[in-house]
């Protein structure tokens, strides 16, 4: 070190300030550690504790290591975009994505072969199932969703990410968040509401990294050296803030104890319920839709080198959809104690939905103008205009099903589950798969290791997907009806063990279909492990030209 | 200059973009979710709603742990198969003190909002213990370690703070002998059950478990199963009471 820096490196005050707070953190932790209630939460703060000190760490680590001066907005006139924190959260996006398929298969062949419960309360299906739904939306939608809307935004403002720990931040305390929702469920740390277990001191962390990640999006957008913000980011933009407002709402607790992992609920009974509703329903209509048709928006006409269909159909989409979804919550209370006035209500903008869903269904696959040749030769974009075909098919069966008379028979049965899963395989799976085989070439800068393989992936998943919701469509409307069937003298037909009974082959072919489902995905993660290694399985084509037909 | 062309200041401005956006979101969960708290037909005064004794509130919290929410409803509807199924459809003052609420939305296994008084403790037990050994044909999983675990009760009485800091009716008195009233509802013949049927009436003080020795986890989810629903005298209840 013969030669004088230029500059003096002295620490920023976000690397100081953040450093410090992990800091505190770690030494609460340890105190929480020691005198916990019970040995799991006692772990969780350990985990916080590991966690805090890696952290800070970290910090320092980074300190040491990087130039004096800041990274700069701009070079060579063209924006430095900061695709770390992308690169990350897409690759915990494909580990969290194989993990939350194999929990699911795992928890339907539970279904189906009861003995896989093997006596044992880590794995038992009230563990695993919440721990499935969380992995999949959370963590494997969650991380897709904060990739892409850190590329897009940054794309589409052509200005580099605002913020230097805190995009990282994000990132890694939002998969911290994961880790410490998924071991608590499996230690029986839950709150039991519905896609919304994690006990409080979870949510308090989600709370701070959300806050985080809004800011960051935010200050991006006002970072921006375009005139207007894309369509796709008012969407990310509607998700994000929504999200933080039904998170607040419906996660309002009370801890019993600073030492206690247990918090007791701010609402009650049917109160409670519509909460819930209002959050769980919105889950669906604002982290599994508006962010994903963000992603729409910007991943297919990118792929397609189109432009979007029509930029007034996504004002019209944008606006009734965000208005209408946030009513829809009560239809998951039909026939309840809730009161009828906000069934109805429930009801009716279920219906109602319909319109914007498919308004937005027509704008991503009209985009295809022009470009419907490409879905022969490009298995990724195929996905994802087949991905849209399910989010038009699921949008129509919720209205459909949010119907009182229709929701009677199907209420409480598998043809909510199959629903879902047309939903969340087909459209949430396959766009968030469009865009990723789109994010890692361009992300590592090289070709996609194979498209047969993209193509192997497509049609295995999609005999999954078909088995499955087929297999929960007849499963559900089975149920339902054998439920309320009545003897010729009046009397109910089967007990409801017999009904139980009748749903073993669906449970079989179910699994086979969500097995499909996962090979698919671990056909995509061999894919694209192969093509950060730079590596190919197909020499780069000579065209060959073919008459027209 | 066209209304499109207005809609602009969203795009261009993303401060006005984020409060166009906390606007068109507030209003559908308003209007849904405030009048629940103030109109009174929302939750009927009903004869017999008292909240949970110490014991059925450990339970809860077991059922809660268990994920028992993920199979088993708690919500019986006004439909005809449901109301001779299960029994009474369910009224809302019946969960009026859940925290949270377990109406479920799924029934891979049968409703459980009148399961109390159903079947008899031994039945439970068995069930718990090794469904297939009552019910040859379920999908339940055992739960095996509910009766082999001590029952940890010792902070149960910030439980029941906590419950009362959010408007649950529980007297100084019924916190100051919330770990008594565990223990006294978990022993068959308890000589303090008397103090704690006037605490809570309508419970049941006996040995849940089949094990006089020990207060453990399957006291007290078998004592929560056993007064789900029993709460409310439906050959008194009068159905239209509460209309106006």
């Amino acid at each position: 070190m013969a030669q004088a820096t230029v500059a003096p490196k002295s620490m920023t005050f976000g690397e100081g300030g953040t450093a410090i707070a992990f800091t505190v953190l770690a030494l609460l932790s340890i105190v929480v550690a020691a005198k916990a209630y019970t040995p799991e939460y006692g772990f969780h703060a350990y985990l916080f504790a590991a966690g805090s000190v890696a952290a800070v760490f970290a910090l320092f680590n980074r300190y040491f290591d990087r130039p004096a001066a800041p990274a700069p907005l701009v070079i060579d006139g063209k924006p430095n975009y900061n695709m770390g924190p992308v690169k990350f959260a897409t690759v915990m996006a494909v580990f969290w994505g194989i993990a939350g398929f194999t929990v699911g298969l795992y928890a339907a062949l539970e279904l189906a072969f009861p003995v896989l419960n093997f006596d044992l309360p880590w794995i038992s299906f009230g563990r695993i199932r919440p721990l499935h739904t969380s992995a999949v939306i959370f963590a494997f939608g969650g991380n897709v969703l904060i990739a892409t809307s850190f590329y897009v935004v940054q794309r589409t403002c052509r200005a580099r990410m605002v913020g230097d720990i805190a995009p990282w931040f994000v990132v890694l305390g939002y998969n911290f968040f994961i880790v410490i929702a998924g071991t608590g469920y499996l230690l029986g740390i839950t709150q039991a509401k519905e896609y919304a277990e994690p006990e409080w001191y979870a949510d308090l962390w989600l709370t701070v990294v959300w806050v985080v990640y809004l800011l960051v999006f935010l200050g991006t957008l006002m970072r921006r050296t375009e005139p207007h913000i894309y369509v796709a980011n008012w969407f990310y933009l509607a998700f994000i803030l929504t999200i933080a407002v039904l998170h607040l709402g419906n996660n309002a607790a009370i801890p019993v104890s600073l030492f206690s992992s247990k918090s007791y609920i701010v609402w009650a009974g049917v109160q409670d319920a519509m909460v819930q509703w209002w959050y769980g329903h919105n889950a669906v209509g604002f982290f599994l839709t508006a962010g994903f048709l963000a992603i729409m928006y910007y991943f297919i006409p990118k792929r397609a080198e189109r432009p979007v269909y029509s930029y007034r159909l996504s004002i019209i989409h944008f606006w009734a959809l965000i208005f209408l979804y946030i009513w829809a919550g009560p239809h998951h209370l039909h026939y309840t104690a809730l009161p009828d006035w906000a069934q109805t209500l429930g009801m009716t903008f279920s219906i109602m939905l319909w319109m914007p869903s498919w308004g937005g269904m027509i704008n991503g696959m009209m985009t295809l103008s022009g470009a419907w040749d490409k879905l022969r030769t490009d298995p990724v974009l195929r996905m994802m205009v087949v991905s849209v075909a399910f989010y038009g098919m699921a949008t129509f069966e919720g209205p459909l099903m949010s119907v009182k008379a229709v929701n009677s028979l199907s209420h409480y049965t598998d043809w909510t589950i199959g629903h879902v899963h047309s939903g969340a395989l087909g459209w949430v799976g396959y766009v968030s798969f469009g865009a990723i085989y789109c994010l890692v070439p361009w992300l590592w800068n090289r070709p996609l290791y194979s498209v047969k393989l993209v193509n192997w992936h497509f049609w295995i998943s999609t005999i999954g997907i078909v088995l499955y919701i087929t297999a929960m469509w007849v499963s559900g409307i089975l149920q339902g009806l054998m439920w309320r069937a009545y003897t010729a003298l009046g009397f109910l037909e089967y007990s409801f063990i017999e009904t139980v009974e009748a749903m073993h082959p669906f449970y079989v072919i179910r699994a086979l279909g969500g097995a499909l489902f996962l090979a698919g995905a671990l056909l995509m993660a061999w894919n694209l492990w192969q093509t950060v290694n730079a590596r190919q399985a197909e020499p780069a084509a000579t065209p060959a030209l073919v008459p027209a037909e | 200059m066209s209304l499109w062309h207005k809609h602009a200041i969203f795009e261009k401005n993303s401060i006005v973009l984020v409060i166009g956006v906390l606007v068109v979101i507030a209003i559908g969960g308003l209007v849904e979710i405030t009048p629940l708290f103030y109109l009174k037909s929302t939750i009927e005064k009903v004869d017999g709603v008292r909240p949970y004794t110490p014991l059925e509130l450990a339970g809860r919290n077991i059922y809660v742990r268990e994920g028992c929410y993920n199979c088993h409803s708690q919500m019986i509807r006004a439909l005809r198969d449901e109301v001779e199924r299960y029994g009474h459809y369910s009224l809302a003052a019946e969960s009026m003190y859940d925290r949270p609420f377990q109406w479920g939305s799924k029934r891979t296994g049968p409703d459980l909002a009148r399961i109390g008084a159903k079947y008899s403790d031994e039945w439970h037990r068995d069930h718990l213990r090794a469904p297939k050994s009552v019910v040859p044909t379920t999908v339940m999983p055992a739960y095996p370690w509910l009766e082999a675990t001590e029952l940890d009760f010792a902070h149960i009485e910030d439980e029941l703070k906590v419950n009362a800091a959010l408007g649950v009716p529980y007297s100084p008195e019924m916190i100051r002998e919330a770990r008594a009233d565990v223990k006294a509802q978990a022993t068959t013949d308890a000589p303090d059950a008397a103090a704690l049927l006037k605490r809570y009436p309508r419970s049941q003080a006996r040995d849940y478990d089949g094990n006089p020795a020990r207060i453990t986890e399957a006291d007290a989810l078998i004592a929560y199963l056993q007064v789900l629903g029993t709460l409310v005298d439906f050959k008194l209840y009068d159905d239209k009471a509460n209309i106006r």
